[in-house]
């Protein structure tokens, strides 16, 4: 529990380095799955401790929709399912 | 065997064969160690009994009925008189000996010790797999060889210790095999999970054998010699010594013999039996042949490079290849490969016969194995194959007819693959179409050095006749050098003119200003362009002229040159060369982006004839005009000379200040620095600017109209930096990324004096290799030369198999219809490919101009 304290000090999000990160609500996940007919084991995966993600206090399954820059696309969105750590 | 049936593995278990088992699928006992009878007919209960399977032609099996290869072959069994360790079993007898108790037989844990671990085992299995079960087992049994007291029954346990290979010794006693089996079968299933066994498929008594399998006659045949004599497989020969021993000791046991004799005979079937399954145990005199070479047995025929496994599983071999030596022709198409007769005499191309082509094919069949074009071998319709000899010849010639294969030699515009190792992208291996030529190599043009990464300094490679029509339309329709033209990487043609041929048409371009009709159509025919008609019909002609004659006549380009000057802009218009050079820039492998544009409008195959052409005619204009480059192409006038002079001597001043600064310690260092680093930083950084400097006043000064120049200008071959060092100066030799400081105590060589770090004891190098280098930088010269050679032999397999393992793990990745990138499994590795879901080699440099192809559709 220290730890977490200790953690939630500094804000990763306002970091420049750090790509915004949003939680998609259940019908977005369930039309993102739909879209590319998978499940969420089929994503690419984010711990549920992921400082990034802490604050929308995370469930297993839940997936994170993540933007940012590219090189080749200026900007680009990818999804990642929250797993356990 | 006729209706096959197919099913899906779902698992694969391993396990030890029981008694039992090995008793159930026997088809036979062996009891005597002979094999044939005096009419040479197997014996009955011998090795080569025709229940375990037939060997001969015209013999029928007793289990199957079937005849010689019709019949897998069956398993037979020999018992044995006394019990025998299994020698690949010798550690794991050993650890459970150790790890359970003499009188109880159970393991030396307490129970809920035992509950524990099992427990453990599972989850550890669970989480990190069965590697990560096995190592735990280790651990554990590791933990219990010192447990003196059984927990169980408090019995006192002994020290064992294994006398390698075979024998066991508790307190300086020999525990027999039959005790040993006698505490292996107390050991109970439970603990025997712990031991690593699943008592399920296998009971730790079954690893001391009583009964032996003894594998089918099929797996071990015997040869019959030209003089008639039988030879009999080396597995053979060990399981007749095991027999006959085995036979012994039955008697002598019987007979109530010694106990001596019994135990004497009881280590030789040992012996026989673990040379059996491996004839190369540390401590055992392998068993040999009567001429002294070493008996192949199952463990020598399983393992190691010329093993089953890595030999003929892995290691397979294909027919219809061919190997050899690579050199260039440039007046081959891009997309053939020149096949010396000789190889085009051995490989074959099936062709089935029809009532339309039967006269046709009759024809090489009439010219026989030894005249090209002929055929080596028919196949009738059910599938027998017949060589084609003088004698077979005219019989063969009669009997084909619609319905046979012929197999006839290589002929012009037959498909081949060619591959060259490493095979690292894809264009490492590309359909050519044939084409036989004299000479005993193979033939390519030097445009397609650059995607296999060939050179002709003695490099082979490999070629491969497709001998389906769905393998030769595959390869032509996929890996033909024309769809392989832009590269995936990079979106440029991955091949184009090089070397000679860039010099060549600079020249033509850039030079040649006056040339009769005449000439100009000479130059066409010489690299066998025949097609004049875009010549235009003028007095005097220019090389642009020439040039522009193999262009497409519709064809509008605009790019800049190598050297980025005005004038050498390329400027086409309907298919005329007004203005510019044409350079590697323009026409370079990785580079040309004229070639892409050609690629785009016309297609890949204008595109292949189009390089070929441009090819060759620089190569005919070199060859018309002649080119020669000389040393003295580096001759600076004195001017010259005298500037470069002037910046290495005012460089070596400021190196001088630089050291006295230094040496007050009053230098202003970088961040993180020390003073000693910042000064070395400083110092080359003042070398290399020197470097550079002259390396200007070269390019500057030297003669573009020497051969040598021509050759760094058109991006032929060489650099301004290799210009410079010839003809200015060498510059600082570093060795890691430093000034060398390698050598004696303080100080690179005998003839400097200790801690000069001045530019010349360092390693700088003022005169260039055409004045001539002094002796110590000669040496320093050399120091840098071998590190970069030890350097580049040593990285290159360390890289290649850095690349080998990535281009493995990514080898399944795909782009999949929905654009996503995927794996096998189909998990999701990137959403869109490359994050913009633009194919590189189909856009230019990785962007699609939308403006440009607006325009197009609107302005046309």
């Amino acid at each position: 529990m220290a730890k977490e304290a200790k953690l939630s000090k500094f804000d990763v999000s306002k970091h420049t380095l750090v790509p915004k990160h949003t939680k998609l609500s259940e019908s977005e996940k369930k039309t993102l799955l739909k879209k590319y007919n998978i499940t969420v084991k089929e994503l690419p995966k984010i711990l549920i401790n992921d400082p990034a993600i802490i604050r929308f206090d995370p469930k297993v399954n839940d997936v994170i929709k993540i933007e940012r820059g590219s090189h080749t696309a200026r900007s680009s969105v990818f999804y990642r399912g929250v797993v356990n750590a | 065997m006729q209706d096959s049936v197919f099913k899906q593995i779902k698992s694969i278990q391993f396990g030890v064969l029981s008694p039992k088992e090995i008793k159930k699928v026997a088809a036979a006992k062996v009891v005597t160690p002979e094999l044939y009878d005096k009419e040479g007919y197997p014996v009955d209960g011998g090795l080569m009994d025709i229940r375990l399977g037939v060997i001969d032609p015209g013999l029928r099996c007793k289990t199957c009925g079937y005849k010689l290869k019709e019949c897998p072959g069956h398993f037979g069994y020999i018992e044995l008189a006394r019990p025998i360790i299994h020698i690949h079993f010798v550690a794991m007898v050993l650890n459970i000996l150790r790890c359970s108790c003499r009188e109880c037989g159970r393991i030396l844990l307490s129970q809920d010790k035992i509950d524990l671990y099992k427990e453990q085992l599972d989850a550890l299995e669970e989480e990190n797999g069965i590697e990560a079960r096995r190592d735990y087992i280790k651990s554990i049994l590791s933990s219990l060889k010192t447990t003196m007291k059984c927990p169980h029954c408090t019995a006192r346990q002994q020290k064992i210790a294994l006398e390698k290979p075979t024998t066991y010794m508790e307190n300086e006693k020999r525990i027999s095999p039959i005790e040993i089996r006698t505490r292996l079968e107390k050991i109970n299933d439970d603990d025997c999970i712990v031991f690593g066994i699943n008592p399920k498929v296998m009971r730790p008594e079954w690893i001391v054998l009583t009964l032996l399998s003894i594998p089918p006659v099929t797996m071990r045949p015997s040869i019959t010699l030209e003089s008639g004599e039988r030879s009999e497989d080396d597995l053979t020969h060990k399981l007749g010594d095991i027999v006959r021993i085995n036979q012994r000791l039955f008697e002598n046991i019987n007979a109530g013999a010694p106990e001596i004799i019994i135990e004497d005979l009881w280590d030789l079937l040992q012996y026989h039996v673990t040379t059996f399954f491996d004839n190369a145990v540390a401590q055992l005199p392998p068993a040999r042949h009567r001429s002294g070479q070493p008996l192949k047995t199952i463990s020598e025929r399983i393992k190691s490079k010329e093993g089953r496994i890595r030999h003929n599983l892995a290691g397979k071999r294909t027919n219809f290849s061919a190997r050899t030596v690579i050199s260039p022709d440039p007046m081959i198409e891009l997309n053939e490969v020149g096949v010396p007769k000789e190889i085009a005499m051995k490989l074959t191309v099936p062709e089935r016969v029809t009532e339309w082509n039967m006269e046709y094919l009759k024809k090489f069949v009439e010219k026989g194995a030894k005249e090209y074009p002929g055929a080596n071998y028919i196949i009738r319709p059910d599938g027998k194959k017949k060589k084609i000899t003088e004698e077979t010849q005219e019989q063969l010639l009669e009997e084909v007819q619609p319905g046979y294969l012929v197999e006839r030699h290589l002929l012009d515009g037959d498909v081949a693959l060619f591959n060259r190792q490493p095979s690292l992208h894809r264009m490492s291996m590309m359909c050519h179409k044939v084409r036989v030529l004299p000479g005993r190599t193979f033939r390519i043009s030097p445009a397609v050095c650059h995607p296999y990464n060939a050179d002709f300094d003695g490099d082979e490679m490999n070629l491969h006749i497709p001998q389906t029509e769905e393998a030769r339309s595959e390869a032509e329709i996929l890996m033909q050098v024309q769809t392989q033209l832009i590269s995936p990487r990079y979106g440029l043609s991955v091949m184009g003119c090089m070397q000679d041929s860039i010099g060549g048409l600079y020249i033509l371009t850039k030079e040649i200003e006056s040339l009769t009709k005449g000439e100009a159509i000479d130059l066409l025919y010489g690299a066998e362009i025949t097609d004049t008609s875009r010549v235009p019909d003028k007095k005097v002609l220019t090389g642009k002229d020439v040039f522009s004659a193999i262009l497409p006549a519709d064809f509008n380009y605009e790019g800049s040159a190598k050297s980025g000057a005005e004038e050498d802009h390329v400027i086409i218009k309907n298919g005329i060369l007004e203005q510019g050079v044409i350079d590697s820039a323009n026409m370079g492998s990785g580079k040309g982006f004229l070639l892409r544009n050609i690629r785009k409008k016309y297609g890949a195959d204008y595109t292949l004839g189009f390089l070929g052409n441009s090819l060759r005619l620089g190569i005919q204009v070199l060859l018309k005009k002649g080119f020669s480059a000389k040393s003295a192409d580096e001759d600076m006038p004195k001017e010259a000379n005298d500037q470069i002079k002037k910046i290495i001597d005012e460089s070596y001043v400021k190196a001088d200040e630089l050291i006295a600064v230094f040496r007050e310690n009053k230098l202003e260092t970088f961040p993180g620095k020390t003073q000693a680093e910042t000064m070395e930083l400083k110092m080359l950084e003042l070398l290399n600017k020197a470097r550079n400097e002259t390396g200007k006043i070269v390019s500057q000064y030297a003669n573009k109209k020497t051969a040598t120049m021509k050759m760094v200008l058109s991006g032929a071959r060489g650099n301004l930096i290799n210009l410079a060092q010839m003809a200015a100066c060498v510059g600082q030799q570093a060795l890691r990324g430093s000034r060398i400081n390698k050598g004696y105590k303080d100080r690179t060589l005998s003839c400097f004096d200790k801690d000069d770090i001045r530019p010349d004891a360092r390693g700088f190098i003022a005169n260039s290799f055409k004045s001539g280098m002094k002796p110590h930088e000669l040496f320093f010269m050399s120091m840098t030369g071998r590190d970069s050679l030890m350097d580049t032999a040593l990285r290159t397999p360390k890289s290649g198999y850095l690349y080998r393992r990535l281009a493995n793990a990514l080898q399944d990745v795909k782009v999949e219809y929905d654009g996503t990138v995927r794996e096998a499994s189909g998990k999701i590795i990137q959403f869109e490919y490359g994050e913009d879901g633009i194919d590189v080699s189909r856009s230019e440099g990785g962007r699609i101009d939308v403006k440009r192809i607006v325009n197009k559709v609107i302005g046309e």
